[in-house]
């Protein structure tokens, strides 16, 4: 693919807590419209860069933050950039479900509200994230029942939802299906792969088939480095480095 | 022996739990049999006559909730403002840690000595003279400990990922705290408000000196005057009045009603815990 664009990308990236660097000189892009994994063992760092790239890090004071990250061109972490703007452009969704404390139409509507939203759009905008969450059908007739009475893999929906009806340029999504049963996860990732037309995803996933199932770049991290990135193909059946072929044979981590 | 051990460690805890109910019980026991003759409609609802020998104690009910009103009306905001600044915005620092162990002691300062401090800045300091407001004050002064502690405490039990949510979808952190954080803790900030204020309500010493009057002819709820209340009262018939075996009844009667009224705040605090649980929030 030679004429792939780059949505985002990240230079010369290093972090730190405190005085322990936890990410060393990543160099990294991501393709509009595609799905990239990345994986690792705990405590590489791949959760850690993926909140860096929605400034999820600004409110812990002893987070570090070194490098160039362009959404778009635009440096995510210049003094113009808005955070608040950033983040509605870079949607995230989280390891475990969190929906807000009410309902399930407030749960997206809380988004657009904060957003400036006119209010007689949304119940549109609403309806149609529900739909290419594909929760819908599930959820039409008790738009006003709490969010919490759900199921796991149906909150998790309406959070994907719940970013989608903002129409963000990039969606980050932190093992999305780590607290779901086989099922769920199934449909979170038909999902996903559905999602891809319209949005450039990149997933933390700590399993090794959902990487392959669902992206088509994958990229391999270990103690805060990147190891070996490329087509998920490519990094599970020939990569070129022995640590990449222990790790994605199953031989550590 | 190891067989023995349980039923050591179980007798043991029942002991205990039994000397503490049966004090409770003695307690209420003794509070109700003697009281519940002298409660009656009129002893709710008008006022004491012939030199508090007979009629009622509706001034002082009235004093009671309203005094606690203004107490309310006094430390919840600041309480709450405090503990959401300590929680959400503070940096770990020296300040901060000098701010919360300053705060600790506070909660552990004797009421009187609140009394003694509401009389030299609200009474005479400010000018406000022995009034419900001052006493409303020096209350507030007294709960804000508590009501910062306890917000603070369900604020911190709100996990990280609900406030990343809202910060997911474009939220500032002011708007998280407004609209997902306050919300969700809630009902525990409500449980410690309450639970502080029925403390509140059952003082005496800090009201003593700032407000409160054994007997007022004028009707009671004016912020600028002085007012009667259940627990000064009770200690008034009880140890000050000059024919206390003749105000005996209407002692247990005034204690009676001040235990109900604490027990109904106490009610609504768990109430409000019991609504909260039920909705799985």
């Amino acid at each position: 693919m030679v004429d792939e664009q780059i949505i985002l990308s990240a230079q010369q990236v290093n972090l730190w807590f405190g005085s322990k660097q936890i990410l060393k000189n990543i160099d990294i892009s991501f393709a509009k419209n595609s799905v990239t994994a990345l994986i690792g063992p705990s405590g590489c760092g791949k959760s850690t860069l993926l909140r860096s790239f929605n400034r999820m890090h600004d409110l812990s004071p002893d987070a570090r933050v070194e490098g160039q990250f362009l959404l778009d061109k635009q440096n995510l972490y210049a003094k113009d950039m808005s955070v608040t703007q950033l983040r509605r452009r870079v949607g995230m969704v989280f390891q475990k479900a969190n929906p807000f404390p009410k309902s399930i139409y407030e749960n997206i509507n809380y988004g657009l509200k904060i957003n400036g939203v006119p209010k007689s759009e949304r119940d549109a905008i609403i309806e149609g994230a529900l739909k290419e969450s594909y929760i819908w059908d599930e959820v039409k007739d008790e738009l006003n029942k709490p969010a919490t009475r759900l199921s796991g893999g149906q909150q998790q929906r309406l959070c994907i939802a719940r970013t989608v009806a903002l129409r963000p340029e990039v969606i980050l999504m932190d093992e999305p299906c780590s607290a779901l049963d086989p099922l769920s996860t199934l449909k979170i990732e038909e999902l996903i792969i559905k999602l891809k037309k319209d949005y450039t995803i990149i997933i933390v996933t700590h399993n090794m088939q959902q990487a392959q199932r669902v992206a088509d770049k994958t990229v391999f991290m270990y103690m805060g480095e990147i190891i070996e990135s490329g087509n998920t193909h490519d990094i599970f059946n020939n990569p070129n480095k022995e640590l990449t072929n222990n790790y994605v044979k199953g031989k550590f981590g | 022996m190891k067989r023995l051990s349980p039923f050591i460690e179980w007798g043991t805890l029942l002991f205990c739990t039994g000397i503490v109910c049966f004090f409770l019980f003695v307690i209420l026991y003794d509070i109700i049999s003697r009281g519940a003759p002298s409660l009656s409609w009129e002893f709710v609802s008008s006022q004491p006559t012939n030199g508090m020998t007979k009629g009622g104690i509706l001034p002082a009910i009235l004093g009671t909730v309203l005094v606690t009103l203004t107490t309310a009306a006094v430390a919840t905001p600041f309480g709450i403002s405090c503990a959401i600044y300590l929680n959400e915005y503070a940096v770990d620092s020296w300040l901060t840690r000098l701010t919360r162990a300053c705060i600790r002691n506070l909660s552990g300062v004797p009421s009187i000595i609140y009394g003694l401090f509401g009389l030299a800045l609200f009474v005479q300091g400010l000018k406000m003279g022995t009034s419900l407001l001052s006493a409303g004050f020096t209350l507030g002064l007294l709960s804000l400990p508590y009501i910062i502690t306890t917000t603070e405490e369900a604020l911190r039990r709100i996990p990280a990922s609900t406030r990343e949510a809202a910060l997911a979808v474009g939220a500032t952190q002011f708007e998280s705290i407004r609209d997902v954080v306050l919300p969700t803790a809630l009902p525990g900030i409500l449980t410690g408000v309450v639970l502080t204020l029925s403390r509140a309500a059952g003082e005496t010493a800090p009201i003593m000196f700032t407000g409160v009057a054994f007997y007022i002819n004028s009707p009671a709820g004016y912020l600028n005057q002085e007012f009667m209340s259940l627990p000064y009262h009770l200690y008034m018939l009880s140890t000050q009045h000059q024919s206390i075996e003749v105000v005996r009844p209407l002692a247990y009667g005034t204690a009676l009603v001040l235990i109900l009224v604490v027990f109904l705040l106490n009610i609504t605090a768990f109430y409000i815990r019991y609504k909260h649980s039920k909705n799985g929030g």
